[in-house]
């Protein structure tokens, strides 16, 4: 009983229902109609065949006078059908004709009426109607023209009868399909709900089940199941975080730790304590820079940045960067070159790309060899920003692993450095609507960020990319913010 | 110089008030946001550092009822957050300069002490001068000694910015974001190269050095030994 009581209350019930009720009463209406036009046309026919007959008579009436049209009366009378004579003389007696029986007063009404009679010999056959024309001849003589309305009214009857025997084969077949309809529907949904309470219940690897129609229901399964999936990846990403963020910090506090313990332990000189406790300064300030890198990463995915962006030219960045690396790069005796395309627009953050952009030329310094070179150029409606060195480069297979969050790849363990810088120039990447990648940069590693292009390149003009002379810096006064 | 320190963590208070108070400064302290606009429009401060998630009253809210009244008595505001936006957000409320948690002190008295100079003497300098060292901010010459130095325009910031704080300790994250925009850490001494390049412009030859490398803080151009 609550099986069927939940199939009531389905929408898709509810709907069929009422799609039901709305065409029953259109039929109802239309074939209304159908049928009283029906009726109207009938009794229009009677009258014209009454009409006709008194005509003739009394053209044979004019012509032969009385005794002739009682006699082509009763010749009339005795022919089967469903017409009706009646002559009768002054003192109301019938001379000729097939009706038995008439309401009193019936023949002194001139005209045409709706009236109940009895046929002659007929017996008594209660409730016939007939539609009759009363015609006053000369002398008192009355002549009574007829014409039955029980065939009228019997198929008026069928009429109505068939009609409302469609109707309720249509209500009884339209509420069994609204049932239907409703199962299926209601069939579908307790199993995306049962899904749905198992995956709750803890089955991460639980799916809503799709049928492959194709259908509204496959298509919200499908919508739900890629939402499932990206929940399950962003889950494991962040267990994976958790891991090596329990690994990267445990491991510097305990060497933070380690010192401090160090140097209670020994109670050595005033010297040697203040190098302990400079140590756990240094040791405490790595600790923040993960930390702030861990915080910046997690605010760059939640996307929560989009709102500073504005449209830059990422030769800016690429220049900028180079800028505030070209020291350390030819302390190092690596050369740091930019080749950048003039004139893309793209929307950023120059913080955060800048600080992309830096990373990558921070792990071309540390990692590679030979040149630096930072790249920019057009690919389609991307931005193609790229850092390269000629270093031992990354084996293909190791590449997508090397972004991943906090994976230092075992032999560059005794650089120093977060292990950070790859996944958040991902993480900036992303944010701008891009993607990072390491390519070959043969020989040595390429990272490409790639950025969807603002505008078409040559509309929107930036600014004047050349640097300003020597001894022409910015205006004054830019101290400060 | 006296300083409002606005901040609900009674630790942290304690420590800065003592800190303060050893690098000679007198600072007073208040622990939540009523209190500290309380205050505020009390005393007139050279400084306040305001915490920006505060019982009562929140920090920026603070600071932008001080402004509304016409209060321009600078503020440094401090934060656990200090990502892009939240660094917006606090320097549109009012505030002058931002610090993300945990900081080094040494970092928070360079910042207040910039921000102390920052109002006070008249912003139409237009020559720094330190020891025989000239910086001219209209002309962009730099002399020492009566011999000019060029200096390529980022070296010219730098300079601007170390001589426009004479004698203060300006730290390296200081002069990454005033001089190049920055506010990461680039984590590779990049800010040391720049100083040491433009040291070796304006101090070689010299038998004085100006520009000093303060242990553990940062930099300071002065005239004197470090």
């Amino acid at each position: 009983m609550t099986a069927l009581l939940k199939l009531f209350r389905t929408t898709a019930f509810k709907l069929a229902v009422s799609l039901l009720a709305v065409f029953t009463l259109t039929a109802v209406l239309s074939l209304g109609y159908v049928v009283w036009q029906a009726e109207h046309l009938i009794a229009q026919q009677t009258v014209q065949a009454v009409d006709n007959e008194v005509a003739a008579l009394s053209a044979i009436y004019r012509e032969e006078g009385v005794s002739g049209l009682a006699s082509e009366i009763e010749a009339r009378a005795r022919q089967p059908g469903s017409l009706l004579y009646l002559l009768t003389a002054p003192n109301g007696e019938p001379i000729a004709g097939n009706v038995g029986a008439l309401p009193a007063g019936a023949l002194d009404r001139g005209g045409s009426d709706e009236v109940p009679y009895a046929r002659l010999g007929g017996g008594e056959r209660a409730q016939a109607r007939a539609r009759v024309r009363v015609v006053v001849l000369g002398g008192g003589f009355r002549m009574l023209v007829g014409r039955d309305l029980g065939e009228r009214n019997r198929l008026v009857q069928v009429l109505v009868r068939a009609i409302l025997g469609g109707l309720a084969l249509v209500v009884l077949l339209g509420l069994a399909g609204a049932l239907l309809v409703a199962w299926r529907v209601l069939r579908r949904l307790d199993g995306m709900t049962a899904s749905s309470r198992a995956i709750m219940a803890g089955d991460l690897a639980g799916r809503l089940p799709v049928t492959g129609s194709g259908d509204e229901f496959d298509r919200l399964a499908t919508a739900t199941n890629a939402m499932l999936d990206r929940i399950v990846t962003l889950m494991t990403e962040l267990r994976q975080v958790t891991d090596n963020v329990a690994h990267d910090l445990k491991t510097p506090l305990t060497r933070l730790r380690n010192v401090a313990e160090e140097a209670l332990r020994s109670g050595g000189a005033d010297a040697d304590r203040r190098a302990a406790l400079e140590r756990v300064i240094e040791e405490a300030d790595a600790l923040i820079g993960t930390f702030n890198a861990m915080l910046l990463m997690a605010r760059a995915e939640t996307g929560a940045v989009r709102q500073t962006m504005a449209p830059l030219d990422p030769a800016e960045v690429a220049e900028g960067v180079a800028e505030l690396y070209e020291p350390v790069a030819e302390e190092a005796g690596v050369p740091l070159t930019v080749e950048a395309a003039a004139g893309l627009v793209v929307q950023g953050n120059r913080e955060l790309l800048g600080q992309a952009v830096a990373n990558l030329v921070d792990n071309a310094l540390k990692h590679g060899a030979g040149e630096v070179t930072i790249g920019l150029a057009r690919d389609g409606s991307m931005a193609r920003l790229w850092v390269g060195d000629r270093g031992p480069g990354i084996p293909a297979e190791d590449r997508a692993h090397a972004i991943e969050r906090f994976v230092r790849l075992e032999r560059s363990r005794s650089t120093p450095g977060s292990g950070l810088g790859l996944s958040l120039a991902q993480a900036v990447a992303r944010l701008h609507g891009g993607t990072l990648t390491l390519e070959d940069n043969a020989p040595g590693l390429r990272a490409v960020i790639a950025l969807p292009l603002a505008t078409e390149p040559g509309i929107v003009t930036m600014r004047e990319r050349k640097e300003a002379p020597a001894l022409l810096p910015a205006p004054a006064g830019t101290d400060g913010k | 110089m006296r300083i409002l320190i606005v901040e609900d963590d009674p630790e942290a208070a304690t420590y800065l008030v003592k800190a303060l108070g050893e690098a000679g400064h007198v600072a007073d302290h208040a622990a939540d946001g009523e209190d500290g606009l309380a205050m505020a429009e009390q005393v007139v401060y050279d400084v306040m550092v305001v915490d920006r998630m505060l019982p009562k009253l929140d920090g920026l809210a603070m600071v932008g009822r001080l402004r509304a009244a016409g209060n321009k008595t600078p503020a440094l505001i401090l934060s656990a957050l200090g990502q892009v936006d939240d660094r917006v957000a606090g320097l549109r409320a009012g505030g002058d300069d931002y610090l993300a948690k945990p900081y080094a002190f040494t970092e928070l008295l360079a910042r207040i002490e910039a921000l102390a100079r920052r109002i006070t003497p008249g912003v139409a300098e237009t020559v720094y001068r330190v020891g025989e060292l000239a910086l001219d901010r209209l002309s962009h010459i730099v002399e020492r000694g009566g011999q000019r130095i060029p200096l390529q325009p980022r070296e010219f910031r730098l300079l601007e910015y170390l001589m426009r704080h004479a004698g203060q300790v300006v730290t390296r994250t200081m002069l990454l974001e005033n001089v190049w925009d920055y506010h990461f850490d680039p984590q590779t001494n990049v800010i040391d190269v720049h100083v040491s390049r433009l040291r070796a412009k304006i101090d070689k030859g010299f038998d004085r050095p100006l520009l000093h490398t303060v242990r553990g803080a940062g930099y300071m151009i002065r005239d004197g030994a470090a």
